[in-house]
C-alpha cells in the first residue's frame, strides 16, 4: 500500500514536472515571438537617480507609444528596467544578467562610468547599446557597438569655451567638477579648451559624488576671484552648490553644461538658479515644436517637468524603431552597423524630435542651444546649428 | 581671515547639528544601552513627514514642521521603543545592534520606495541673505541654523542639568536599580528619553535638509558623523557629545579647505581611530570599570 502510494505520488511530481515543461514549452517560443527584449538598465537610485528617473520614464513613454500603434515590426516592446544604484559594478552584473536573455538592443546606462564598464560586454556579445554617458572615453576606445544620446564632451566643451571666450570676455575661469568619469572627462576637455583659447584656470576643485556640503568649495572659489566658474557636476550636487555660492554670495558668472540648466536643479535649487548660464545640449524650452509637445505628454504622464535625460531616453527608443523598420529584421549586428552615418529626420521619424546623425564612432550630432536660467525658469538664448552642417 | 571665519561659522553651524545628533545617540546609550545604527534614518525620515505634511496635507511649513516633530516622536520615539528597543534588548546589546542596523536599511527603503529615490527640495527656515558682522559677510542660513541649534543643546543641558526631570533622567542613566530604589519612574524615565532622541533628530531633519536636500541616502553621512562625534566627546556624557558634534563640525569644513577635500571624509575615522587608541573615554567621557 505505501509503495502504491509512494508510486502515485511519485507519478503525481513527474506528471506535474512534465506538464510544467509542456506549459513553459509552450509559453516561452509564444512569448519570444510576440514581443522584442529591450531591456534599460539604468541609475534608479543613488547619485544618478535624478538622470535615470528622467531617462527611464522617457523611455516608457515612447515604448507605450509605439507599443500602442502595434509595435515595431508586428512586435510589442519589453522593456524591463533594471537598476545599477548608480554603481557600475552592479551595472555590469545587469547587463551581464541580461546578456543571457539574448536582448536585441541595450538602453542605458547614463552615468559615464557605468557605461564604461557595460560597453565592453556589449560589444563581446554585438548587442547595441544606446547609452545617456557624454565623457568623452566612451565613444573613443573602438567599440561600434556603444552609441550616445547626448554630445560627448569632446563636442560640448568647445560650444562652452567659445560662450566663455566671446560672450562672457573672461579672463581667467574656476571648475569645480565631481570626481568621477563624467566629471573628469568633463575637467579635463574643458580645462584642454581654455588653454587653447589663453583663458587662465585659477582654481580646479574636485568634489565627491553624493557630496552635501560646498561651503568650503565655495570659500576657495571666492578666493579664486575668477571671471567665470565652470560646474560640472551631477544635478544634486549642482543644486547644493548653487544654494551654497547663493548663501555666501559668490561672485562671478556660473557656467554650466546641460546639467547645471536642467529642470530638476533649478526645481531644487529654487532662486539660487537663476542667473546661471550655459550650454544645453536638449530643453524641452527650445524653440522646437516637437520637444515643447513631448514636454506635455511627459508631464501629463508623470506629473513632472522633463529634463534632456528623459527627451534621450524618448529618442532611443525612437532611433530603435527607425533603423529596425529601414532593416526589416530584428539583427542586433545590423543594427549597430545601419545606425553608424545615419541621420534620422523628424519628417520620416517624428519620435526622434530634433534632426540626428550618428558618426562612425557613435557620437550624436544635432542642433544645440545656449541657455540662461531666468526667473526660475530655463530660457534658450542661442540655437547652435549641427557641428557637420 | 574673512574665509577662515566663514568657514568656522559654517563649521559650527554643521557641528552643532552633528550635536544634537550625537547628544540623541548618547542619551539612548546611557538610558537603555541602546546603540542605535538608525540614528542617521531617524534624522533623514522627519524631512519627509514634513513633506507628507505639505504636500498631502497642504499644510504651511510650520504646521508641518510641527507635524513632522509630533510624527518622528510618535514613530521614531514611542513605537521604536515598543516594537524594537523593548523586545530585543531583553537578548543582549547585539541582538539590539543588528536589529538597529536592519532598521536603519528598511527605512531608507521605505522611503525610496514610498516617497522617491530622487533628492527633494526643502524649506528653508529664514530666506537667504547675507548679514555683515565685524567686517565679514555671513549667510543668514548658516546663522540661523548655528542659533537655533546652539540655543537647542543649551537648553537641552539646562534641561538635564537644573531640573529635577532631567536628574531624574541621569540618575536612571547613571544606575537605574538605585534610581527605581529612590522612587524614580524609570521606565517612564527611560521613554522620555527615546522622546528626547526623537525630537532631536526631528529638529536637526528640519535644519539641515534645506542643506542637503531631503533624500533617502542623507541617514549614511549624518549617522556616521554622530556617532563618531558621539565617540569622541565621550559616549557616556551628553556634553561630550555635544563638543565631538561641534569639534568634527569645525574640522570637517577646515580640513576640506585648508587640506584636501578628497580626504575630508577620512577626517572623522582618523579622529576616531586616534580617540580608541589614546582616549578611549573621550574628550569628556567618565572611565568606566566593570568588574567579570
Amino acid at each position: 500500500m505505501l509503495g502504491l502510494t509512494h508510486f502515485a505520488a511519485r507519478r503525481g511530481v513527474l506528471g506535474g514536472i512534465a506538464l510544467a515543461g509542456v506549459l513553459m514549452a509552450a509559453g516561452l517560443p509564444a512569448r519570444a515571438a510576440d514581443t522584442i527584449f529591450i531591456p534599460n538598465v539604468v541609475e534608479l537610485s543613488g547619485a544618478g537617480a535624478v538622470s535615470g528617473t528622467n531617462w527611464r520614464d522617457g523611455i516608457t513613454l515612447a515604448v507605450e507609444e509605439i507599443n500602442a500603434a502595434g509595435g515595431i515590426l508586428g512586435k510589442k516592446l519589453n522593456v524591463p528596467h533594471l537598476d545599477t544604484q548608480s554603481d557600475a559594478s552592479i551595472a555590469r552584473a545587469q547587463v551581464q544578467k541580461v546578456m543571457d536573455d539574448k536582448p536585441y538592443v541595450i538602453l542605458g546606462p547614463v552615468f559615464s562610468g557605468s557605461v564604461l564598464v557595460t560597453m565592453a560586454l556589449a560589444q563581446q556579445n554585438e548587442v547595441a547599446e544606446i547609452v545617456g554617458g557624454e565623457a568623452a572615453a566612451i565613444t573613443q576606445r573602438g567599440n561600434a557597438f556603444v552609441f550616445r544620446t547626448s554630445f560627448g564632451q569632446q563636442f560640448s566643451m568647445p560650444k562652452i569655451a567659445n560662450y566663455i571666450r566671446d560672450g562672457l570676455k573672461a579672463k581667467s575661469v574656476a571648475v569645480l567638477w565631481v570626481n568621477n568619469d563624467f566629471g573628469k572627462g568633463g575637467r579635463d576637455n574643458f580645462t584642454k579648451e581654455m588653454q587653447a583659447r589663453d583663458i587662465k584656470v585659477v582654481a580646479d576643485i574636485s568634489t565627491e559624488s553624493g557630496q552635501v556640503d560646498f561651503a568650503a568649495d565655495v570659500v576657495k572659489l571666492k578666493a579664486a576671484n575668477a571671471d567665470a566658474i565652470f560646474v560640472y557636476t551631477n544635478e544634486e550636487e549642482s543644486a547644493r552648490f548653487l544654494k551654497e555660492a547663493r548663501k555666501q554670495s559668490l561672485k562671478g558668472a556660473l557656467i554650466g553644461e546641460t546639467t547645471l540648466l536642467s529642470q530638476k536643479v533649478i526645481e531644487l535649487a529654487g532662486e539660487a538658479a537663476n542667473g546661471v548660464r550655459g550650454h544645453v545640449g536638449l530643453s524641452s524650452d527650445a524653440p522646437v515644436p516637437a520637444l515643447a509637445t513631448f514636454a506635455e505628454k511627459f508631464k501629463k504622464r508623470f506629473n513632472y517637468a522633463n529634463d534632456h535625460n528623459g527627451i534621450k531616453g524618448y529618442v532611443a527608443v525612437y532611433a530603435i524603431k527607425h533603423v529596425t523598420e529601414k532593416l526589416g529584421k530584428f539583427d542586433s549586428k545590423a543594427f549597430a552597423e545601419a545606425l553608424h552615418g545615419m541621420t534620422i529626420t523628424p519628417d520620416k521619424e517624428p519620435g526622434i524630435l530634433m534632426e540626428a546623425t550618428w558618426d562612425k564612432n557613435g557620437d550624436i550630432d544635432r542642433a544645440s542651444f545656449l541657455g540662461e536660467v531666468v526667473a526660475g525658469k530655463q530660457k534658450i538664448v542661442e540655437v547652435l546649428p549641427k557641428l557637420n552642417k | 581671515m574673512a574665509s577662515f571665519l566663514q568657514l568656522l561659522v559654517s563649521g559650527l553651524a554643521t557641528g552643532a547639528i552633528y550635536a544634537l545628533v550625537a547628544v540623541g545617540f548618547s542619551l539612548l546609550w546611557q538610558t537603555s544601552q541602546t546603540i542605535n545604527f538608525a540614528q542617521g534614518e531617524f534624522v533623514m525620515v522627519p524631512a519627509f513627514f514634513v513633506l507628507v505634511a505639505m504636500h498631502a496635507l497642504g499644510l504651511p511649513f510650520w504646521a508641518s514642521a510641527i507635524v513632522g516633530i509630533a510624527a518622528a516622536a510618535l514613530v521614531l520615539g514611542l513605537l521604536f521603543k515598543r516594537i524594537i528597543v523593548d523586545q530585543m534588548l531583553r537578548h543582549g546589546v547585539l541582538p539590539l545592534v543588528v536589529s538597529t542596523i536592519a532598521l536603519s536599511l528598511f527605512m531608507r527603503e521605505a522611503v525610496k520606495d514610498f516617497y522617491s529615490s530622487q533628492a527633494q527640495p526643502f524649506p528653508s527656515l529664514v530666506a537667504d541673505r547675507d548679514i555683515s558682522l565685524f567686517g565679514v559677510v555671513f549667510s543668514a542660513q548658516s546663522l540661523a541654523l548655528l542659533v537655533v541649534a546652539v540655543a537647542i543643546v543649551a537648553a537641552l543641558h539646562v534641561f538635564l542639568q537644573h531640573t529635577r526631570f532631567g536628574r531624574m533622567m541621569q540618575a536612571t542613566a547613571q544606575n537605574p536599580t538605585v534610581a527605581r530604589i529612590l522612587g524614580i519612574d524609570v521606565e517612564r524615565m527611560i521613554l522620555t528619553t527615546f522622546l528626547v532622541n526623537a525630537v532631536l533628530c526631528a529638529i536637526a531633519s528640519i535644519l539641515i535638509s534645506p542643506i542637503y536636500l531631503a533624500k533617502f541616502t542623507n541617514g549614511e553621512t549624518l549617522g556616521l558623523a554622530a556617532f563618531v562625534a558621539a565617540i569622541i566627546g565621550g559616549f557616556n556624557q551628553a556634553r561630550g557629545a555635544m563638543a565631538g558634534g561641534i569639534l568634527l563640525g569645525v574640522l570637517d569644513n577646515l580640513c576640506a579647505a585648508y587640506m584636501s577635500a578628497q580626504y575630508r571624509s577620512a577626517v572623522p575615522l582618523i579622529l576616531l581611530v586616534l580617540f580608541i587608541l589614546f582616549r578611549p573615554q573621550g574628550l569628556m567621557g567618565r572611565v568606566e570599570e566593570r568588574t567579570v
